[in-house]
């Protein structure tokens, strides 16, 4: 019989400790799927954030290091700096790379470090049981705003994409969904496009993933999915915000 | 063999260079700005990354980086810039990555001054971010010296797996002292542990979280054993004058170079006084201190601040002795004279002891 779906090699046999209907467990396959593919499992280096990914290097089959939260793209800058032939990509989420982490991303960004970059955007401060994250949405209930986000008091939620676009550093900036099979397939695309781009040295490339939190949401795993399409990429417009192409 | 004229940051910066570093991550501070200018030079020269980081919270975690793939890394600041590094340096220790940090110390609280200051005592030798751990401690007083304490800094680094930090100060930093080189080191330790991608081998991970409950409390212990043997095996320190004394000044880094020079004076006077230089702070020498202040009678604690040693000191102080503190916070610097006429009012009896 011919084997048509297997765990991928960049995976480890592992349990997560994502919660039922997280998308965490989703993005992690497509990577270790574009890993395997590009044939860089064995060269590749992983930074993991502060944040429900922190234990990533549990998860995934290959070098992965722990970074202090927000600080992914600095410790990237220098690993990939010093080994320019690996593969080196940040997994962060809203808080750690929008949020305490604003600076690094910026400037990595401007620095044009050849980078991947891994933005998973939920909208809410997951690990520490959902407050209110730079993503979260105007109107948007968490635990830090029980009457729902107020502009006036919390400030607005930070575009990331739009606002990296204005960056001359950047060469590949996508905001994509797995709200439903054909965006998960599209957003493979985006991941894999993202690093192919590491590879002919095309500098800096973040792909934003808006992503399922239905716990910290109080929904369920499929009304989760319908709120990403429905609410979420209203505000959080999917596709292409820059791309310089390759060089 | 040569000698070469440089500022201690110009030194300091090429001590690193010959010890094999490859990677320094910096952002501008008085008083050791020429730290990053000269390595934005040198270091590329040589094969070697040079960042300008965006803060000094990214230098230091770029420098994280640099030493989780394996290689010598550095980064050199002054006070405000080292506290805003302390989150970074306590991931280093509980990841266990080695790093060299320097410290050209400046007058604070707070922005302080620019001047040079050992304000920075409790914050170098009790930890300074959070969690159980300790910061191996070098305290040069020359540039020469801190030359090589640059230079060595890298292989105690390397060989306990664990951030080194350097604590000198303005004077040092920018003072220019002819130096000897040392000769460039070519074989560099290999590591095991590095990511450097996993071909041919199984994935490595560095971190410092251990959600299970005991196994953190186990790494706790590792680290504990740890820093018991860099007790017992790295303590420098350098005594001068010791052996016919009535008296002792316990002195570090620049202070004690001036100390150094009121000891001179007062033994031409007739008193019978020596000096006792720490040269790591941590682990500080504290049998090697009380051994001296068993055959004397009077101790004093002279630093640029105000008297952040002295804890350490009356840990071996056993025989109870008076100890007399003269210090010069704020970024002053005390001049050898008004050191010995101090020591001349306490020995009189013209001064209390603490």
């Amino acid at each position: 019989m011919k084997s048509i779906y297997k765990k991928p090699e960049s995976l480890k046999e592992e349990i997560t400790i994502y919660c039922p209907g997280c998308g965490h467990g989703i993005i992690h396959r497509l990577i270790a799927e574009v890993i395997d593919e590009l044939n860089i499992r064995e060269k590749t280096i992983g930074v993991a954030p502060v944040g429900c990914a922190v234990l990533a290097y549990d998860y995934f089959n290959f070098d992965v290091t722990e970074s202090a939260h927000g600080r992914a793209p600095a410790v990237a800058t220098a690993i990939k700096r010093l080994l320019p032939d690996r593969i080196v990509f940040t997994y962060q989420g809203d808080g750690d790379l929008a949020a305490i982490g604003t600076a690094e991303i910026i400037h990595s960004a401007a620095r044009g470090e050849n980078i991947t970059v891994i933005f998973v955007n939920n909208a809410v401060y997951g690990m520490t049981k959902g407050q209110m994250a730079p993503t979260t949405l105007p109107g948007m209930k968490t635990t830090t705003t029980i009457d729902g986000r107020d502009v006036k008091c919390h400030g607005y939620p930070l575009k990331v994409c739009e606002l990296l676009s204005q960056i001359d550093g950047v060469s590949y900036l996508e905001r994509t969904s797995i709200d439903s099979v054909q965006n998960i397939i599209k957003t493979k695309a985006s991941i894999k496009k993202s690093f192919l781009y590491q590879i002919e040295n095309n500098g800096f490339s973040l792909i934003e993933i808006l992503s399922p939190c239905p716990v910290n949401w109080k929904m369920s795993p499929k009304d989760s999915m319908n709120w990403i399409r429905d609410v979420m990429s209203k505000y959080f417009v999917c596709g292409i915000y820059k791309d310089k192409g390759v060089k | 063999m040569s000698k070469y004229l440089l500022t201690g940051c110009e030194a300091s910066a090429e001590a690193a260079i010959h010890a094999g570093c490859k990677f320094y991550a910096g952002y501008p501070i008085t008083p050791q700005n020429r730290f990053p200018e000269y390595m934005s030079k040198r270091l590329p020269e040589e094969g070697g990354i040079f960042i300008q980081a965006e803060s000094e919270i990214s230098a230091i975690n770029m420098v994280f980086g640099a030493s989780v793939c394996g290689f010598r890394a550095l980064t050199s600041s002054s006070s405000p810039g080292i506290s805003l590094k302390q989150e970074g340096i306590s991931y280093l220790a509980g990841c266990q990555l080695p790093a060299v940090i320097i410290n050209m110390n400046r007058g604070g609280p707070g922005l302080g001054d620019v001047t040079p200051s050992q304000s920075d005592y409790f914050q170098a030798t009790r930890g300074g971010g959070h969690g159980d751990y300790r910061t191996i401690v070098l305290a040069p007083w020359t540039v020469q010296e801190l030359y090589d304490l640059t230079y060595i800094a890298f292989d105690i680094a390397d060989k306990y797996r664990n951030p080194v930090l350097i604590l000198a100060d303005g004077v040092l930093a920018q003072i220019m002292e002819s130096v000897k080189f040392k000769k460039k080191k070519k074989k560099l330790p290999i590591k095991k542990w590095a990511l450097t991608g996993c071909k041919g081998r199984k994935p490595n991970s560095i971190k410092s979280l251990f959600l299970t409950p005991g196994v953190l409390e186990k790494h706790n212990w590792k680290l504990y054993k740890k820093y018991k043997k860099i007790e017992e095996k790295e303590i420098r320190y350098e005594k001068y004058f010791c052996d016919d004394v009535d008296n002792i000044i316990v002195s570090f880094g620049t202070c004690a170079r001036i100390c150094y020079e009121s000891v001179k004076i007062l033994r031409k006077e007739g008193f019978k006084i020596g000096l006792f230089r720490p040269i790591t702070l941590w682990p500080f020498p504290y049998k090697q201190l009380q051994k001296e202040i068993e055959k004397i009678k009077k101790i004093f604690v002279v630093e640029m601040n105000l008297g952040q040693m002295i804890d350490d000191v009356k840990i071996s102080n056993i025989k109870n002795l008076p100890i007399y503190f003269y210090g010069r916070p704020g970024g002053g610097v005390p001049t050898s004279e008004e050191i010995s006429n101090f020591i001349i009012s306490c020995i009189k009896g013209r001064k209390e002891d603490l």
